[in-house]
Parts: C-alpha cells; structure tokens; sequence
C-alpha cells in the first residue's frame, strides 16, 4: 500500500511539473514575455531592465530551472493591473470559490447519487424515465444558459432571487443551484449505469439465490462494486471544485477563482494566469491523489497489481 | 538435402520486475536459452513441451518475428534479416505462420475471399485477376468452398477459419509453415480432418512444418522429426516414431507415459512415470539440468551441471547426464 | 403451435412486424426529431448566406429592441431585434454557422491528432509511447476550460488560433482508443498476422485497423462535436472567444445577457439552439452507439 502511495505521489508531482512546463513553454512561445507585459512602446532601456531583473537575458534551461524554483514556492510575480502578488490574489479568491463548489459537490452528490440508484432499482419505471430525461438536460445545456434561466425566472420575474454580487448568502442560492445541476444529473446517469452493470453481474444473481434478502444484496454487494467505477467520476468533480465554476462565478458576478481567471485572460495579466494555473493545477492533483488512494482502499484488486512507475 | 532453416543456440531473454512497486530487482526471464534446429525441405519437426517452454516463442524467432539476444537464423543459407525491413518483408513470401486462434488472425471486416488474396497483392505476385484465380484454386485445396469467398469470418464455423488461415498462407507457395498449435482450438472430429489436410497439403506442395503442439498424440501422427523442449533447451530430439516408441530423456518418458492409450487384456503393462512438483518459472531456472527439481533420477551432477545434447544413437540427441546408464531404463 | 402452422403468413407478419415496432419504440420521437432539427441547423449553416434577410450589422435604430413574432413583434422581424436593431434571426443564422463550423472543424483536427498519437504510441512503444502517455494524462487532468483559457490569455485571440485550441479538446480520447485497440491487434491479432504476411505499416494502419476502429472513434465524435458547441459558447459568452464582429452563438447569449430583463429574446433564442442541437447530437450519438455495438462486438 506503502509503495503504491508513493508512485502515486510521484505522479501528481510530475503532473505539477508538466502543467508548470507546459506554462513555461506556451509564455515562451507566445512572443517576448517583456513585451507582452511590459506595453510595446516602453522605453528600450526598460525592456531592459525587465528582461534583466526577470532573468530573460539568460539561457533558455537557466530560465526555466528559475522558473520552476519561483513556481515552487508560489513566487509568481506581480500582478500587471493592481501590483500585488499574484499567488495572494488567486489564494484570496479561493474560499469565495469553495463557498459555492462545495455545497454544490454536495447537492450534485447528494441528488444524484441516489436518484441514480433509484433509476438503477426500479429501471424502466416512470421515474427512471424522468431522471434521465432530465439527466439529459444537465449535461446538454451550458452553465451559462441554466444561470441565465434561473435568474430569468428567479430574480427578473419572481424577484425573489437576488441576480448578482456576493453581498449575503441568498446571493449564493442560485449560483450553487446552477452548478449542482448539471453535475446532479451527470451523477444520477452515471450511477445509474454503474448500478446496472453491476445488477447484471451473475454474483447479485448468486447472492439473492443464495437467500439472502434484496436490501442486504444491494448493500453489501451491489453497491460496493458500483461505487468503484464512480469514485473516479467523483474525483473529477472533487478536483473541479477550485477550477469549475469558471462561467457561473462570472454570470452571477461571484468574486472567486473563476472570475479572477476570465478577467486576468481578458487583460492577458500573465503572473496572475501563472498563478492560477499553478494553485487549479495542485488542487486538481491534490484531490486525484485523494481518490487514487481511495480507489486503492475500496478496490483489492489494484492494490496487488504492478505499479508501473 | 540442404537445410532449409538453421537455428543456431537461439536465444531470447526479457527484463522483467520480480516485485512490485518502482524499486522492485530487475530479473531475466529466459524464455528460450540456446535451442539450436535443423528443418529439412519438404519434412516436418515437430515441437513439443509444456505450456512455457518456450515453443511458441522459438517459432517466433525462427521466422525472424522477434529478434533473438543471441544466436542465428539461417533460411536458405542467408542470415534473416531484421523485423519490419524490407528485406523481412520479401522473405514472408517463403516463410508463413499459422495461429492457435483463427479467428483473431482474420480482420473481421473483410470477406476471406480478400484476406487470402491479399499475400498476392502484397508482393505484388500476380496480377489483379489472376489473383482470384489463384485464391479460389488455393481454397480448393484446402477444402472450403466456392461460394465461401465473399463469406466473413465470424460466419464460418472454427476448422473453416484455420482452412482460410492456411489457404491464406499458402498462397504465395511458401517452403515453410510454422503452426502454433493448430489445432488446440478446434473439436476433436475437425482435428482430424486438418492434420489430414495438413499431411496432403506436404505431399503435393512439399512444404516443410514447424509444428508446435502440446498435444503428443497429433505430434506423433504428422511429424517426422521432434524435439521437446523443457524451460528454454531442448532436452531430447530424434525422429519421431523412434522417440515415441523409446524415449530417452526422463521428461520425455514422462510425457509418452502420460499419452492415454486403451488397455486391453493381455497388452503389456506400460511404463508410467509420474512427476513431482510443479514446473518451475521460467525468471527462476534452476541450476545444473533445469528437470532436477522433478527428476526422479536425479542427482548431484545433475544439480551441479547444465548437460548438453549429446548423440544417443541412431540419430537421437537427448541431454541427460544418466542416459547411458541401463538400470534406469526400467524404473517407474 | 398448431395455429401458427395453419396461418403461417398471418403469425409471421404480425411478429415481423412487432418486432420492427419493438425496435423502433426505443427512440421513436428522440431520434426522428433529433435528425430534423440537426438537418434544419446544417441547412441553416450551409445556406445562411441566401437564407439571411438582412446582414448581420445592419442597424435599424428605429426599431431597437423590438419583440419576436407571437410577442407583439411583426413579420419583419420575427425573433426580434437587438439593441442596436439588428435583426437576430439574421444573426442567429450566421451564429449556427460559426459554431457548427468551429465545431466540426474542431471535431475533425481533435480526431486526427488523437487517432494519430494513439497510433504512433503503438507502433513505437518506449519513449514516443511514454511521452504520448503522459501527455494523455495531462490533457485528461486539468478541465480543458483552463488549459483553453491559459492559452488564450497567452496568445491572444484570432480565430484559426481559436479553432486549433478546439481541436486539441478531447483528443486524449482518440489517442486511447486507438492506441488501445491497436495494441489489441498488434498482440495477437489481425494486425500481428497481416504484418507476418509481409505488409508494410501503411497498408496494416490503413486497410486493416483504421477500418476497424472507425465505428468507435464515430461515436466519440458525436460526443465531442456537442462538447466543442459548449466550450466554444462558455467561452464566446464570457467575451473570450469569437470576436465581433463576427458571431456565434455564445456570443449573442453574452450580448443578450445584459437585456435579460427587458428584452430576454436575445439571449433566448440562441441559447435555445445551443440547447436544441447538443441534445440531438447527444439522441443522435446514443443511438448510433447501440447500433454499432452489438455488431461489433
């Protein structure tokens, strides 16, 4: 267990690693960072001085061993618009952001789950045909187009809503709503299709032969083996929770991590974009090492399996 | 007659994990270690041993499918050129494999019309026309029908696929065929009709045979040479009605005395040598002669010392340290 | 038994019959309806130019904001107007257009480039298949919504630049399909044996696996094609995607947005064909995915 931990840790750093390259290189690639900072009429000796004090003027490994040491302790630079520190801008923003993913992660858990199960027991029924007419909706229609509805009807016809701003909690309500949404019914069609390849397998069948009674087969047998496939679904949207509510903090005007992000890409603000890039990208590999684990607790059969490093 | 195919101390060893996890010792599976064959035009040898031995994988290096760690291939003289060159791919036309699973050698979406066709179109052989001809006389010889040229695989009953898998190797008249396990997959009534098909395939085409198999019975009936190969090494070969009827090397004996023959009154009693333990793995060869942990034979020589094949008379070669010794020709 | 050998005719047609009946009562509505509406949104996309009635940025300020057709508006603006009084169904055309064409397009290059890898990973293996790998792992770790915006931030915006970071949504998953399925084939089967009949790489890739990948990298198609439309409007809306003046659908959402409480046709209209298209896409892929399975497998 020991040794699968580690590999798995090895692998979110090298991911960490990959994401911070990959920024390195694309920056490189997207023209001369000073003067992608610094405005194209600066004077030449400012370039210079830029160039100088970012270490431009270096080769191009020095470079990015620099960078990638500044990356590992946050050290991002400057923001282009305010002249704070970038790292302390995006960490700011995070709790505004996990104030809505995560009781959004428990609505989308919460509903989903269990009207997937649901769906699954009683398949063919009314209901199950609801849910995943229902659940069709969710992943057909954008974040935006849901938050735009809501507010149309909750706060433009019915008022009872209020549409933007982060000012007390009601402003939370349809934000978080819009984002349980969609992944409620992602959940609910994939636990249903979990639930049911598992009832299909010859040993439920077995189990209940055998006598024992219908709830007990579900809860000791069927649903231990559904939620393996979905840990992963559920580690996806675990990782999301800092990076995925991109659009629907910028629709409800939400001052967390999204909304930094779409305004740094509109201003081409780079440190901050760096930042961000670094803080989605640990919390991302944070939650999948998580799950990784949790896979390896739940699943016997990848515990003994070859690592491959 | 000249040798068709010369296989000198072949040799292929992989680098495995012994353990799990990215710090686990590095460990040599040696799949085959020094097996050296002779295959004469026109004649069959065949290959016997347990499931990893290593038969599947010298048939593989004498078509040159995999590169050995050491050793030769000789095919008519020439040293086999690399995998994938276009030297390898000319000399396809003389030298066919045909697979256990015949089903899974086929592309399910093409008739096996075109499948058998398509050695021709890729050497380019014959002209487009011609082609058809040609398949559909092939099919005639192994037996399948006309009509079953636009038929798919998956339409097909199993001794039908391996009759395409065969038409479709033998199309471009090739001077040797290895099988790996031909048969293993098939009902025991179509066994018999393929090993025919095969025999009369030989005699009109005067193709040689690898022939690897498991299956001592059908080795005996198609083969006129054997060897028998234990974790890698070949332990004993010889013509084949000789070896079956007197085998010499105690694995050998063990193998014949395993084949079931009906007893009747009167018969003599045959010899029945059992053996002890499971076979060891191939990443784990013992020391000395790889058979001593089951021998019943065996002794301190044998754990201390690797035999090699030595001449036994007769054309035979068999590696045992005792089989000179007359007492144990009796034990059982 | 006795009656179906005396009326073998009747028994057979009505059981033929039931059957075709059975078969279609899976997606009767869903896929008839799904069909139509895809095959309005390409004529639409193909023929915006003579169907438009009016361009895209002719104004009428006389008539800004003026109401669709059922909601006190006339015929000669039947979906209404927007604040500069341009006519949205005009633009509403063009926008299915762009987004079916950046979709496509986009669809088209993640399926080449994922296929491709997923080639060049089999077939190489070691270090090419290493690296392809961890790429793969990458692209499948981070939300591609950031990936696309990083990049947007980095290079800027123009529209090729736009329709190649589409392209590289979801091609981690061609990649593992046919890196997957070739490998399959390679090991001990179809592949393996063609190549021993001496055929060279080109023609094992392309008569022999691509044939018989194409039925699964169809059906990933028509998951992706919906997910471009989507990341393509996210990003439209929030003002970082397609630039006036061109349009796209997620465009007029985002122009929309800020009449939502006076005159939410704007924004309604094309975010009701975002809606409209994905979901008949998704009938569309769900269908196709149980008529192809079964055969097969």
């Amino acid at each position: 267990m020991l040794v699968f931990a580690a590999s798995r840790l090895l692998r979110a750093g090298l991911t960490i690693l990959f994401v911070m390259t990959f920024a390195f290189v694309v920056l490189r690639l997207s023209g001369d960072p000073a003067l992608l900072i610094m405005s194209v009429d600066a004077p030449p000796e400012a370039i210079k001085a830029f160039r100088h004090a970012w270490g431009l003027d270096q080769p191009i490994w020095d470079q990015y061993v620099s960078y990638i040491g500044h990356a590992m302790v946050g050290d991002f630079g400057k923001s282009m618009r305010d002249g704070r520190s970038a790292i302390q801008l995006v960490l700011e923003r995070v709790p505004a952001t996990l104030a809505i993913t995560l009781p959004a992660l428990a609505l989308k858990l919460g509903i989903g789950i269990p009207a997937g199960i649901y769906a699954a027991l009683h398949r063919n029924s009314f209901a199950d045909r609801l849910t995943m007419a229902v659940s069709v909706a969710g992943f057909t229609m954008p974040s935006f187009v849901l938050a735009l509805l809501l507010v149309l009807v909750f706060s433009v016809n019915l008022g009872w809503l209020p549409a933007s701003g982060a000012d007390s909690a009601t402003n939370a309500i349809l934000p978080i709503v819009t984002l349980g949404a969609a992944g409620a019914a992602i959940m609910a069609r994939f636990t249903r299709s979990a639930m049911l390849e598992v009832l299909g397998q010859p040993y439920i069948r077995a189990a209940s032969a055998k006598g024992v009674a219908w709830h007990r087969v579900i809860l000791r047998h069927a649903l231990p083996n559904a939620a393996i496939p979905t840990v992963t679904i559920i580690g996806f949207m675990i990782g999301s929770v800092v990076a995925g509510a991109v659009v629907v903090e910028s629709v409800f005007a939400w001052p967390g991590i999204g909304r930094l992000l779409v305004s740094a890409v509109a201003n081409r603000d780079l440190a901050v974009v760096q930042a961000l890039l670094m803080v989605i990208a640990a919390s991302m590999v944070m939650a999948n090492f998580t799950v990784d684990m949790a896979y390896g607790w739940l699943d016997p059969r990848v515990r003994r399996t070859m690592v491959r490093s | 007659m000249t040798d068709l195919l010369e296989a000198n101390e072949l040799t292929r060893h992989y680098q495995v994990r012994s353990g799990r996890g990215p710090f686990a010792g590095k460990a040599t599976l040696r799949a085959v270690d020094g097996v050296s064959l002779r295959i004469e035009r026109g004649r069959t040898l065949g290959l016997v041993g347990e499931s990893g031995c290593g038969k599947s994988t010298t048939g593989k290096l004498v078509l040159g499918l995999i590169e050995p760690t050491a050793g030769t291939v000789r095919y008519a003289g020439a040293g086999m050129p690399p995998i994938n060159t276009a030297a390898w791919r000319t000399l396809r036309r003389h030298l066919q494999m045909v697979y256990q699973d015949p089903l899974g050698a086929l592309d399910r979406r093409l008739p096996i019309g075109v499948q058998i066709m398509e050695p021709l179109a890729i050497h380019g052989t014959a002209t487009p026309d011609e082609r058809g001809e040609r398949a559909r006389t092939i099919m005639d010889a192994v037996g399948l029908q006309a009509h079953h040229f636009d038929r798919y695989p998956h339409e097909l009953s199993g001794g039908q696929r391996q009759r395409v898998v065969l038409a479709r190797a033998l199309i471009t008249e090739p001077d040797l065929l290895v099988c790996d396990e031909p048969i293993s997959a098939l009902d025991v009534s179509i066994q018999a009709q393929v090993v025919n098909l095969l025999l009369d395939l030989q005699d009109r085409l005067g193709v040689a045979y690898l022939f690897i198999s498991h299956d001592l019975k059908v080795v005996r009936q198609v083969c006129h040479d054997v060897a028998v190969m234990y974790l890698g090494r070949i332990v004993e070969q010889g013509d084949a009605g000789h070896l079956f009827a007197e085998p010499a090397h105690p694995y050998t004996r063990a193998l014949v005395s395993a084949i079931p023959v009906p007893v009747s009154k009167g018969s003599p009693r045959r010899e029945r040598l059992l053996l002890s333990g499971d076979p060891p793995s191939p990443i784990d060869i013992p020391l000395g002669c790889a058979f001593h942990t089951r021998c019943p034979f065996s002794t301190a020589q044998c754990r201390a010392e690797t035999p090699v094949l030595r001449p036994h008379g007769d054309g035979r070669l068999v590696a045992c340290h005792r089989v000179d010794e007359p007492a144990l020709r009796t034990a059982a | 038994m006795a009656l179906h050998d005396t009326f073998p005719t009747a028994a057979s047609s009505v059981s033929s019959r039931t059957t075709i009946v059975r078969r279609l009562r899976r997606w009767p509505l869903g896929v008839l309806f799904a069909g139509s509406w895809l095959t309005l949104m390409v004529v639409i996309a193909l023929g915006a130019d003579l169907l438009l009635p009016y361009s895209i940025t002719a104004f009428d300020l006389k008539a800004r904001l003026a109401p669709p057709l059922l909601f006190g508006g006339t015929f000669a603006h039947p979906l209404g107007t927007d604040e500069l009084g341009r006519d949205v169904t005009s633009r509403l055309m063009m926008s299915i257009r762009m987004s079916l064409l950046i979709a496509l397009f986009g669809t088209l290059i993640a399926t080449t480039l994922g296929t491709l890898l997923g080639f060049l990973a089999a077939h190489f293996r070691r270090y090419v298949e290493t690296l392809i790998l961890m790429a793969i792992d990458f692209q499948a770790s981070m939300p591609f919504m950031i990936i696309a915006l990083a990049v947007l931030a980095f290079f800027g915006n123009s529209l090729p630049l736009f329709i190649g970071l589409m392209g590289f949504h979801s091609w981690e998953r061609y990649a593992r399909i046919a890196r997957g399925l070739t490998l399959a084939a390679n090991e001990q089967g179809y592949a393996a044996a063609v190549r021993q009949l001496g055929a060279g790489p080109g023609r094992i890739y392309g008569l022999h696996i691509l044939p018989n990948i194409a039925s699964t990298l169809i059906v990933s198609m028509t998951l992706t094609f919906p997910e471009i439309i989507l990341l393509e409007s996210g990003l439209s809306f929030l003002g970082l995607g397609v630039q006036p003046p061109l349009t796209s659908l997620g465009n007029m959402v985002g122009y929309g947005r800020e009449y939502i409480t006076r005159a939410s046709w704007i924004m309604l209209a094309p975010a009701t064909v975002i809606v409209l298209t994905t979901l008949s896409i998704s009938l569309l892929g769900d269908w196709l995915r149980d008529k192809l399975d079964p055969t097969l497998r």
